[in-house]
């Protein structure tokens, strides 16, 4: 018995066949066995012939390894990501060679870009017959690359623990991200002794790399002497669980706080400091004041272009100070006079603690004037519309008010900008949204795998009419495991944030935009889930109410109003100071009490 | 400003990793000028030497992107004169033209080549030296008659004394010193 017996090995307690003798197993029976000691206890994935001595090996294994069966591989992929994103665990996925495989790029891809850790396995054809075109064959390696952290082709069964231990510890490690396997399908079928030895490090990999005490110091000086700081936080600090550690940085140094798309739930909307989202549907005062502020403290965030807009425009007159595990971010997008490396979780407090208490109340008060004209001009207009037809923003208010701690998963379009504007969050990891590679069909597999990761918490995905049917056969895993996740559909029978662009750019000239839709409650009724619609503003708290306090899976049609635009806007192009508040100035309301 | 940068970028021995660089160039837009893979010093890591012209600005950032590929190791880039450089250069004339004058072995004696192999039919010359070097010996030949050409990339040493010394705790490898910067021109890239 190798290390299995070791009981200074911390992955002992979970392998199930440590304390007896190195038990001789398929190569598929290796894959669940690695899978458990990894602590996996639910797999997303789809059948096929090149993954099926994997899936005969699942059966054994069942009361363990719950497998979760998808209708399409991409939904096995988003369910992963769901499951991560809620859990801060690693998502897993399972799909056969070829087209299942090419089928998970998307979801590798969006998993990439977001930094989402995920072990994605495929089957792969016999290892003779690699090269020859074999039915279902695809190089997906070769496809793969470019969107995973690292991967794998497997060919002999001997080699399938390492590759699974290697592949969990870089998928979670450092800044996390996707990861893939290929395993042909005889080293499924060959038998080998299994071992289990967990990765603890690689020869050519530093995950989290070692603070500078020169940079903590510069940082903690700068920061201290600003007047007017500015503080951007990213999905960094969900990512490296500081969302304690920020909040003792950010009431330390007094600085206004504001939030990247993927950043947003890692502090509480309430709190004083907080002023609101970055980017190009973000909030008026951080946008425009970013271009104002004297050093710029940007905190596991990356300077995507949708926050920073025209980088020739971007926060020219401010030092910039920039926290983050992963070294090829830094000077990639902005010049930074300090970086910070390493783990927010240390970098933080070791900063913090050289900090000045401070308040900066005037600067603060900046930011509320120019909150108080984006009240003024949309804020208001959204909450509390004098049309008549419904808001988007008012569907996102009103489930605030009647549960103000659930767990939101969005598609991507206006929809997704307004949950983001106007949902408040009070926990962590409540908002899950598809940010760079912006992915329509996420949300309700992304809100299957949440919902499993986190049956404690409502999980409630909104979605547009045009989204959910890209991934709408999902509906079929909510029916099979009576999973009470809320799904709500803001239709406004247009892809709408297309339609927003064609408006506003491209002379109102609507090509492929406008949708012809089925009836989405006919479609639920067909997969057993209760479902409801609404389409005036009188009943839509009870409706909202309906869905939330019932106890399985609902779907909610919200008709929206057809042709609204998300406000504010930074023009493509333009200075992130530049933001455009809007054409629209009908249905003002000047008495609101949202912020 | 466009310059020849030249890449050495050491990695594990993996399926696929050839690809992962190159791929990494090929998303920044950059052309592959010159290629060489061969062990290095230290045995079972490879070191690709990689030659292409971009700006400063995007060396960086390549270089940043290649060293956070799981397996390299660590990748540096170099400005020409920071560089020893050298090329191979084979060429096939054929031995008639050796044989029945004297004007390609005065070629072949002028520019310090040397015939590596010679039989009836062909001679093949060997030509060790700059890109312009070799090139001129070409120009030369072509008098007499080229029957076949080829050239090697250009093979690269660095001019520092510590590029290949790599440490016994390889992640450190990865540790970069900070990144300052004036204006976003001038950034070290490892320490």
């Amino acid at each position: 018995m190798k290390s299995a017996s070791n009981t200074s090995d911390p992955m002992t307690i979970n392998n199930p066949l440590a304390d007896q003798e190195l038990p001789n197993v398929s190569g598929a029976e290796s894959i669940i066995l690695s899978l458990l000691a990894e602590g996996v206890s639910q797999v997303f994935g789809y059948p096929g012939g090149a993954i099926m001595p994997t899936y005969d090996a699942l059966m054994d294994y069942e009361d363990q390894l719950e497998h979760i069966m998808v209708r399409h591989e991409q939904g096995a992929v988003h369910a992963a990501q769901g499951y991560a994103r809620a859990s801060g665990k690693v998502g897993v996925c399972l799909a056969t060679s070829g087209l299942g495989a090419t089928n998970l790029i998307t979801g590798i891809a969006d998993a990439y870009l977001d930094s989402t850790p995920l072990v994605c396995i495929t089957g792969q054809v016999f290892a003779q017959l690699l090269g020859t075109d074999a039915f279902q064959e695809i190089d997906i390696l070769d496809i793969s690359t470019p969107v995973t952290k690292w991967n794998i082709k497997v060919t002999q069964a001997s080699e399938i623990p390492a590759a699974i231990a290697k592949a969990f510890y870089i998928a979670k490690s450092g800044r996390p991200g996707p990861v893939l396997i290929d395993i042909t399908k005889n080293a499924q079928i060959d038998c080998m002794a299994f071992d289990y030895h967990p990765c603890y490090q690689l020869n050519s990999y530093q995950p989290t790399p070692q603070p500078d005490e020169l940079a903590l110091v510069q940082a903690a000086r700068l920061i201290n002497v600003a007047k007017k700081p500015l503080v951007l936080f990213g999905q960094g600090l969900i990512l490296g669980a500081a969302e304690q550690e920020f909040l003792a940085f950010a009431e330390r140094c007094g600085a206004p706080l504001a939030a990247t798309i993927l950043g947003l739930s890692a502090l509480p909307t309430n709190h004083p400091q907080y002023v609101g989202m970055l980017g190009m549907h973000g909030n008026y005062a951080p946008n425009t004041l970013t271009n104002e502020c004297d050093v710029l403290i940007a905190v596991g965030m990356r300077f995507d272009d949708r926050v920073t807009s025209n980088l020739d425009f971007y926060a020219k007159q401010a030092k910039v100070i920039h926290f983050d595990i992963d070294p090829s971010e830094i000077n990639k997008n902005v010049a930074v006079d300090v970086a910070v490396l390493g783990d927010v979780k240390h970098t933080l407090p070791a900063v913090t603690k050289q900090l000045d208490a401070n308040k900066h109340p005037q600067w603060l008060a900046k930011f509320h004037q120019l909150h108080a004209i984006e009240q003024h001009k949309i804020i208001a207009k959204d909450l509390e519309p004098k049309t008549d037809t419904i808001n988007m923003a008012e569907v996102i208010k009103c489930l605030n008010q009647q549960d103000d701690n659930c767990l939101i998963v969005t598609d991507v379009g206006q929809h997704q900008m307004v949950a983001c504007r106007y949902a408040k969050f009070s926990q962590s990891r409540s908002l899950i949204t598809s940010g760079g590679l912006g992915t329509m069909g996420f949300c309700l597999p992304a809100a299957i795998g949440a919902k499993f990761a986190r049956p404690d918490r409502q999980v409630v995905g909104i979605v547009g009419d045009g989204g959910v049917q890209m991934t709408i056969q999902e509906l079929g895993v909510l029916m099979q495991h009576q999973l009470p996740v809320k799904i709500i559909i803001l239709n406004n029978q247009f892809l709408g944030m297309v339609r927003q662009w064609q408006e506003l750019y491209f002379d109102k000239r609507y090509a492929s935009t406008e949708l012809s839709n089925p009836n989405f409650g006919l479609i639920a009724d067909g997969y057993g889930i209760n479902n409801a619609k609404v389409s005036s503003r009188a009943h839509l708290a009870d409706a909202v109410h309906t869905m939330l306090s019932h106890p399985g899976a609902f779907v909610l049609e919200v008709m929206v109003a057809q042709q609204d635009n998300v406000f504010p806007i930074i023009t493509p192009g333009a200075s992130v100071a530049d933001m455009c508040l809007g054409t629209n100035t009908a249905g003002t309301s000047d008495d609101n009490s949202e912020d | 400003m466009t310059k020849n940068y030249t890449f050495t970028i050491y990695s594990n021995d993996q399926t696929g990793i050839l690809n992962r660089i190159s791929a990494v160039f090929s998303r920044a837009g950059l052309n592959i000028e010159a290629l060489s893979v061969c062990e290095s010093t230290h045995s079972g890591l490879f070191r690709h030497n990689v030659q292409v012209s971009c700006d400063a600005q995007t060396g960086f950032r390549v270089s940043q992107q290649l060293e956070r590929q799981i397996e390299v190791i660590k990748a540096d880039f170099y400005h020409q004169d920071e560089i020893i450089q050298q090329e191979l250069a084979l060429y096939k004339i054929a031995s008639k033209s050796m044989l029945e004058q004297t004007l390609a072995e005065q070629i072949i004696h002028r520019h310090h080549a040397r015939v590596l192999s010679m039989n009836s039919e062909f001679t093949v010359i060997e030509k060790i030296g700059k890109r312009a070097e070799s090139q001129a010996l070409f120009d030369d030949l072509s008098t007499v008659g080229v029957l076949e050409f080829v050239r090697s990339g250009p093979v690269s040493i660095s001019k520092l004394m510590t590029t290949e010394s790599l440490q016994e705790d390889m992640p450190v490898f990865k540790q970069h010193a900070t990144c300052e910067s004036e204006n976003g021109q001038t950034v070290e890239t490892s320490s």
